[in-house]
């Protein structure tokens, strides 16, 4: 019985006449404690898609489901990290957490929420930062703070929209050993949407790509089965690695790149165009391991792919 | 190199600004001396209101006294109309940039009723209040309410829906989402608002006594007009000027605060 559940959900935006199926037939179970990196392109709706698993948007038609009860909007049993942090820029990093530990375990003692505060906080490593406000903390550190808020809700299902997308590839790397450390702690229930295939694989359990718009559409999921910790520096040269990101990828560029997920000839290719230049994406995978021939053309793609899915 | 840095600063915030006033006051002082034999001259001007500056707050009769007393006068009713605008105009600020029936629903009257001159309410204060003091309020309200009530309804509009998702997702209740986020993401905006709101009333302030004869800075420079002392005309245009200006820097300088928080 799965956790979470999504079933045949559709969601489009617009007045009737000109309107836009952002998402088609998306369905998708996670088991409790399970790890799954939902990984696509850039507009394809993947925000609209943890949005509508958050509460904050409902789909046209489907259903979603947290242990058998429909989502009719946010509750305490999701917490979410968002794209962009934010954080409230009046409050301080601790203040920011009280917010949501105050709303969230609202009968506790004052002395209470505070320690709650402290130990979520210290978990992120901004033991040192508790007064700061946003504007003085770097981008790491703010999404460090987004990330200890959503943990100090103590909710079973984590909802994680691009977390460390804005950030630079060193600080990504810290934070996503950070997060894989803390889902190793609280086994918590993880949906990581991301547009970095490696990020999926260095963390989470099942990756699900998610075809190109509109009509986006959930791939075949690859599950990822390498022990953890997982070592981001060894996996480059870890055959099963090469093949889940392969297979991933493939189909990112293959059938994921039609509309609606559906196998039809290329032509385009967003690779080239989409990326900005020079932005290698995750780190430990700038130096690209050469693979054996009949993936070569699609090489180049595979070095571009993981930014480009974005 | 350090005195030469120094006098390099005197140049651009000192002595540039002593310049134009000293330029103003020549101008002032041909014209009065050439075309406008009416205006009294700068060094009359001082003659003639020095009693009224170096007693700033004595009271000598009923329409003899000091210019700060008078000043005083102006800026208590100020006061009780400026705050009645931010009364009425912040709340009706929130409704306009929360609801899209509201704003669509009351958007052109404001863009109408904005534009009237003070000297056109008053009239209008007086025939629903029927006492000078009332209408002299309701006119400074209604005039000075407009920049309060279209900035808190912008600052209101341009909360990021990044915050708005997060008092979902914390589901905060609607009380502890106005306080928590709304308010202090509007804060700035609402500042700027009450700081040019506060620019207006005062500006109306003077008409407003002009027609109701009340005491007070512009009561005052009515009443010296009619007994042809021209002298305190200006004395009273320096006062209003003055005090404009302090009244606009004491706001800017919280809405700075607030603006870096």
């Amino acid at each position: 019985m799965a956790f979470l559940e999504l079933k045949n959900v559709t969601k489009g935006f617009g007045p009737r006449r000109d309107r836009s199926e952002v998402l088609a037939g998306i369905n998708l179970e996670v088991a409790r404690g399970e790890f799954v990196a939902i990984v696509g392109y850039s507009g394809a709706g993947k925000t609209t898609l943890v949005n509508l698993m958050a509460g904050l948007n409902h789909p046209d038609s489907g259903s979603i489901t947290v242990d058998g009860k429909p989502v009719t909007g946010p509750g305490a049993d999701r917490g979410m990290v968002f794209q962009n942090y934010s954080l409230l820029p009046w409050l301080s990093a601790f203040d920011n957490v009280l917010l949501a530990v105050d709303q969230t375990f609202g009968d506790w003692t004052l002395d209470k929420k505070r320690a709650h505060v402290e130990r979520y906080l210290k978990m992120v490593n901004l033991g040192h930062a508790f007064q700061k406000k946003p504007s003085e903390l770097s981008g790491g550190m703010r999404q460090r703070v987004a990330v200890a808020r959503a943990l100090a809700m103590e909710s079973d299902i984590l909802l994680m929209d691009e977390p460390l997308g804005a950030l630079d590839a060193l600080t990504r790397a810290t934070i996503q050993d950070e997060i894989g450390r803390i889902w190793s702690e609280t086994k918590k229930t993880i949906v990581l949407i991301t547009n970095d295939v490696d990020e999926g694989i260095l963390l989470a359990d099942r990756i699900i790509p998610l075809s190109m718009g509109p009509s986006a559409t959930l791939g075949p999921a690859v599950e990822v089965a390498i022990s953890r910790p997982r070592d981001r520096k060894a996996m480059n040269h870890d055959a099963r690695f090469k093949v889940v990101r392969n297979t991933v990828i493939e189909y990112l560029l293959g059938p994921g790149k039609r509309p609606g997920g559906v196998a039809a000839p290329a032509s385009v290719d967003p690779a080239a165009s989409s990326r900005p230049a020079g932005s290698s994406s995750a780190p430990g995978a700038t130096i690209e391991p050469l693979v054996a021939p009949p993936a070569a053309a699609e090489l180049t793609h595979v070095a571009t792919a993981r930014t480009v899915a974005a | 190199m350090a005195t030469k840095t120094k006098v390099r600063i005197d140049v651009g915030a000192f002595v540039l600004p002593m310049l134009g006033v000293l330029a103003i006051i020549g101008i002032w002082a041909a014209s009065s001396a050439t075309w406008s034999k009416n205006l009294p001259s700068p060094a009359k001007t001082w003659q003639v209101s020095r009693p009224f500056i170096v007693a700033p707050f004595e009271k000598r009769g009923e329409l003899d006294q000091g210019i700060m007393r008078f000043a005083w006068y102006s800026l208590w009713l100020v006061a009780k109309g400026y705050t009645l605008a931010l009364l009425i105009g912040t709340p009706l600020g929130f409704l306009l940039g929360r609801s899209k029936l509201f704003a669509k629903g009351l958007d052109p009257i404001i863009q109408i009723l904005r534009p009237v001159s003070p000297l056109a309410w008053l009239p209008l204060g007086l025939v629903l209040f029927e006492k000078s003091q009332p209408a002299a309020l309701f006119t400074i309200a209604i005039c000075a309410m407009w920049p309060t009530v279209l900035n808190t309804a912008l600052g209101v509009r341009s909360i990021p829906q990044d915050y708005l998702n997060v008092a979902k997702v914390l589901q905060l209740s609607p009380a502890k989402t106005f306080y928590k986020v709304l308010l202090p993401a509007t804060l700035p905006y609402m500042f700027t608002g009450f700081r040019l709101s506060l620019g207006i009333a005062w500006l109306v302030i003077v008409a407003v006594e002009m027609l109701t004869g009340s005491p007070g800075v512009g009561g005052f420079l009515w009443q010296e007009y009619n007994s042809l002392i021209y002298e305190h005309i200006i004395l009273c245009i320096l006062t209003i000027g003055l005090i404009g200006f302090v009244l606009d820097r004491l706001m800017s300088m919280v809405e700075r605060r607030l603006r870096v928080a």
